[in-house]
């Protein structure tokens, strides 16, 4: 054994552990810990939910990347050191309650506690002389007290003295609150296993069933399979955006409604709903919501033979709220004016409402006023063959040329719904036929959202109660005098040290004045101070 | 142009109109809340050589032996008062100062700014008054904007900026009107809203009034007003949390011999640290719960427009980052060794991540949030 202090030993250790781990001091450091963990990820574009930021942010910031990467910094909300700070503070947060709400409890059942001696040398005390004597007083002085929802104790036909406690409440609504903490925990838990979100684009006439093949984008939680999801489907009737026309509001959507033929199950029949900005539509807990729209124009490309070689709506994504839109339109199974294979690709933009200005192209209007396609054009080897993923959004002009005009600068022309744009050489043609809308959506799924929200009111509820209910003690006393009758003492205690204490006190003893007389002599004394005003 | 946005037009006018005479009279009614200050200097240096005390804190600060003797002496009268009738009076005697510092010794409040100068006193009033106006016209331009734009009037920053800085009036006029002596506040809070109104009105200024659609929601009414409204009261709160670290600095130097530095007359007028310790966690406890509520009436709006009411969103992780930083702050004031100084440091580090989330997330940072309008 060495010398020195005493051993701790295992337990003695583990429970020190403990202790600290539970301590305010520990919580408190663990809260200032998990708010400047936050701060790196709002700070650094976060892969899972901003993937093109992040993956533009590591090429701007090349050599300090891989040490973020190392740190977490790009999934700060699913990184270890985070998910430690948070576990840390809610063991912490469970071993400092358990105790509390059994001390609770305790407290409920037994009796308030003592009373003090010197019932004078508390902040807020009262003292007068009554006509009846210290049983009748105490009696009395318990029935106001019960009457003012105070929990007494007190021995009837005693001279006291009376000790009563209100406010139970502050430290019941502290307990919820903190309790409350742990359900949303579960919640968020809860919300990133078994959760689903997807994002599908829906073009005016086409329809969507609620599998997994068919969204552009699924993100499923870490335990759920995607195999379960609601069955349902629907086609998009129809979208319809109406934009303010004048005013310096011009521009601005006043709605945008997606019309849906809606079917849910398989042999449900359908029937037509509308899903709209911040009203989704609900179904049996999976919510489609009206994510964004856009234009899709119609076309026909044809290829040096003459034979059609796509056709049909091609969705373009906007880039502004004018809904000035990009886009690709690519034609595979094209063949050159010899018959030999040479695939086609346009690239370009569509507006709405065309103007032309010395910036380039823009839309001044949302609305399809002045619909106008500028495309460019492109012939060889779209690279789909080439086994990568590609995005339909995107012309891969690797392995392309851009054709040419007579002049030698690059090919371009500005197209209106129902024009034709021939291609030099030969080489086929492209036709704007019309225009479709499509809009996208998002269809997701959450089993915690109820819980989060009940948690979240409980924790209001606790919060307000813990912070606006006062707690406070009242003592009383009486003192039997030599010549009859009794001096009645009270004092009052605020534990959250309100000035209100004073006031509350002077009612009660007033109350308690007019139930039993008091004696003259000591009329002068029963005028009560004013409640002073509280000093700030 | 048609007669609506020409009538939208004017409205607009009329509420930048109002901003721009609200401005002025804020300037005017900020000079007069200083000239209280300057003014009742004299008073806070005439009671010190009245009471001929080395330093100018002494007279502030009850020396403990005339405490206990003034104790006493109340307690004999109290005592005399009462032998012949047999009654004794606990309660303190009227005459006793209103309220008494917790330990004897302890500093009691300065007499603020006017410092018992009668034409300070005055030129504190017309100070509160003009702020009274400035804040009518300020509420004007506000709801005539909303009016001009058809909607609440907080969708970009420059309006959000406007809205804030009339909650940070709203809650000093609103302490003045329920009693609260907190004139004193006048010069600091009347600054940052000048500074707020001035940077929005120069460089947030925005006319086209555009909303992106995922804002026609009842919870625009909601969520934002209540975030705007606790940021006025944080504000508040703020504002006098600095007031405290100077005093209690201030106090510090007095009670170890040294002289309060150079604007000891103003620390000195103040109230005492303690009363403003308590003033500012009582104004953050005041609001949390609406500030919590504004973060969970976010939270359900984000579900009903994204479907997903928590997804780490910038303005999220700030909301969120501000929240834990003032629960911090109040669990400070419960755990032993950090109330006072530390505790009211948390405080001004939760108020400034509040800030972040206004200004530096909608200039800094982009996220579904992207309103701001700049
Ligand atoms: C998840 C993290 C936590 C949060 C967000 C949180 C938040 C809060 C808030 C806002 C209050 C103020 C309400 C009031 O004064 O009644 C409070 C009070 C309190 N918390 Fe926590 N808390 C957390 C964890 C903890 C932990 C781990 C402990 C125990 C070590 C704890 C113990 C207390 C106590 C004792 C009070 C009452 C303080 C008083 O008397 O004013 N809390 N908490």
């Amino acid at each position: 054994m060495t010398a020195g202090g005493p051993r701790l030993g295992v337990v003695g250790w583990l429970r020190w552990l403990w202790r600290s781990l539970t301590s305010m001091r520990t919580a408190l450091v663990l809260l200032l810990l998990l708010a400047l963990a936050a701060v790196p990820g709002s700070l650094v574009p976060q892969a899972g939910r901003q993937p093109t930021e992040a993956a533009a942010f590591r090429v701007r910031h090349a050599w300090l990347s891989p040490i973020l990467d190392k740190l977490g910094f790009f999934d700060v909300f699913s990184s270890p050191w985070f998910a430690a700070v948070y576990l840390l503070l809610f063991i912490s947060l469970g071993g400092c309650i358990v105790p509390r709400c059994v001390q609770y409890a305790r407290a409920m059942r037994t009796r308030a506690p003592l009373v003090p001696r010197n019932l004078s040398r508390l902040p807020h005390h009262e003292s007068w002389h009554s006509a009846a004597g210290p049983e009748e007083g105490m009696s009395a002085a318990a029935s106001v007290l019960r009457r003012r929802h105070f929990r007494v104790s007190f021995e009837p036909g005693t001279n006291g003295p009376i000790a009563a406690e209100k406010g139970y409440l502050r430290e019941a609504g502290n307990l919820v609150f903190h309790a409350a903490l742990f359900g949303l925990l579960v919640a968020l838990a809860v919300g990133s296993l078994f959760s689903t979100t997807g994002q599908k684009l829906v073009l005016e006439g086409d329809g969507f069933t609620n599998t997994v093949t068919q969204y552009d984008d699924f993100n499923p939680g870490t335990l759920a399979s995607g195999d379960d999801l609601e069955p349902f489907g629907f086609r998009l009737l129809g979208f319809s955006a109406t934009y303010q026309r004048s005013g310096p509001q011009r521009g601005t959507a006043n709605s945008y409604v997606a019309r849906l033929r809606f079917t849910k199950g398989t042999d449900a029949p359908a029937r037509n709903v509308r899903v709209e900005v911040n009203h989704p539509l609900n179904v049996g807990g999976t919510k489609v919501f009206l994510l964004g729209h856009g234009y899709a124009p119609v076309v026909t490309v044809r290829d040096g033979k003459g034979k059609v070689a796509w056709s049909g709506p091609v969705p373009f994504l906007p880039q502004d709220s004018n809904l000035r839109s990009v886009g690709v339109i690519k034609a595979p199974d094209a063949v050159d004016a010899q018959g030999k294979p040479d695939q086609l690709g346009f690239s370009g933009l569509f507006l709405p409402t065309v103007r032309l200005t010395r910036k380039g192209w823009l839309s001044s209007f949302p609305a399809p006023d002045k619909p106008t396609m500028v495309l460019t054009a492109y012939h060889g080897d779209l690279g789909l063959g080439s086994g990568v993923p590609q995005n339909v959004y995107q012309l891969d002009s690797k392995n392309m040329t851009q054709f040419k005009d007579s002049d030698g600068s690059p090919f371009a022309r500005a197209l209106r719904p129902g024009d034709r744009m021939k291609l030099p050489g030969g080489a086929g043609s492209l036709s704007f036929d019309g225009i479709k809308q499509w809009a996208s959506f998002q269809i997701a799924y959450n089993p915690s959202n109820s819980t989060a929200l009940g948690s979240a009111l409980a924790m209001g509820l606790g919060l307000m109660a813990s912070l606006f209910v006062r707690r406070r003690r009242v003592w009383l006393r009486a003192v039997p005098m030599p010549g009859g009758g009794s001096r009645i003492e009270a004092a009052g205690l605020d534990r959250t040290g309100s000035e209100r204490m004073a006031e509350e006190l002077a009612t009660i003893a007033a109350e308690l004045r007019d139930k039993i007389p008091t004696t003259e002599l000591n009329a002068k004394d029963s005028t009560f101070r004013k409640p002073h005003q509280e000093q700030w | 142009m048609n007669p609506i946005s020409l009538a939208n037009q004017s409205l607009a006018e009329l509420s930048n109109w109002a901003m721009y005479s609200a401005i002025a009279v804020y300037l005017l009614a900020f000079l007069a809340a200083c000239a209280e200050w300057t003014f009742g200097t004299r008073g806070a240096i005439a009671r010190v050589s009245e009471k001929d005390s080395k330093t100018a804190a002494a007279i502030r600060l009850e020396e403990p032996a005339e405490a206990a003797e003034r104790h006493s002496r109340t307690g004999n009268a109290a005592a005399r008062e009462t032998s012949g009738g047999g009654t004794t009076v606990l309660t303190p005697p009227a005459s006793a100062p209103p309220k008494r510092p917790e330990k004897p010794g302890a500093p009691t409040d300065g007499p603020g700014a006017a410092g018992d100068i009668p034409k300070a006193d005055l030129v504190g009033r017309i100070a509160v008054s003009l702020t009274a106006l400035a804040f009518l016209l300020h509420l004007t331009s506000v709801v005539v904007r909303g009016l001009a734009v058809g909607r609440p009037p907080w969708g970009n920053m420059y309006e959000f900026s406007t809205a804030f800085a009339l909650m940070a009036t709203g809650a000093y006029l609103g302490l003045l009107a329920a009693r609260k002596p907190v004139r004193w506040l006048g010069v600091p809070v009347l600054f940052s809203v000048l500074v707020t109104l001035g940077l929005a009105v120069s460089v947030l200024y925005v006319n086209d009034a555009q909303l992106v659609p995922a804002l026609h929601s009842y919870w625009l009414w909601i969520h934002v007003s209540a975030a705007i409204i606790s940021g006025g009261i944080f504000h508040t709160a703020a504002v006098v949390t600095v007031l405290f670290l100077a005093r209690e600095r201030w106090e510090a130097a007095i009670a170890s011999g040294r002289s309060g530095g150079r604007l000891a007359t103003v620390w000195q007028r103040l109230p005492s640290a303690q009363t403003l310790d308590k003033l500012s966690y009582r104004l953050t406890a005041l609001v949390f719960p609406l500030w919590t509520f504004a973060v969970i009436a976010g939270a359900v709006w984000a579900e009903a427009a994204w479907g997903r009411y928590w997804g780490w969103d910038p303005k999220e992780t700030w909301a969120f980052i501000t929240w834990v930083a003032y629960a911090a702050y109040l669990h400070a004031r419960a755990t032993a060794g950090w109330k006072g100084r530390r505790a009211a440091v948390i405080g001004l580090v939760a108020f400034a991540a509040f800030v972040f989330n206004y200004y530096g997330v909608n200039i800094f940072i982009t996220g579904l949030h992207s309103y701001a309008g700049v």
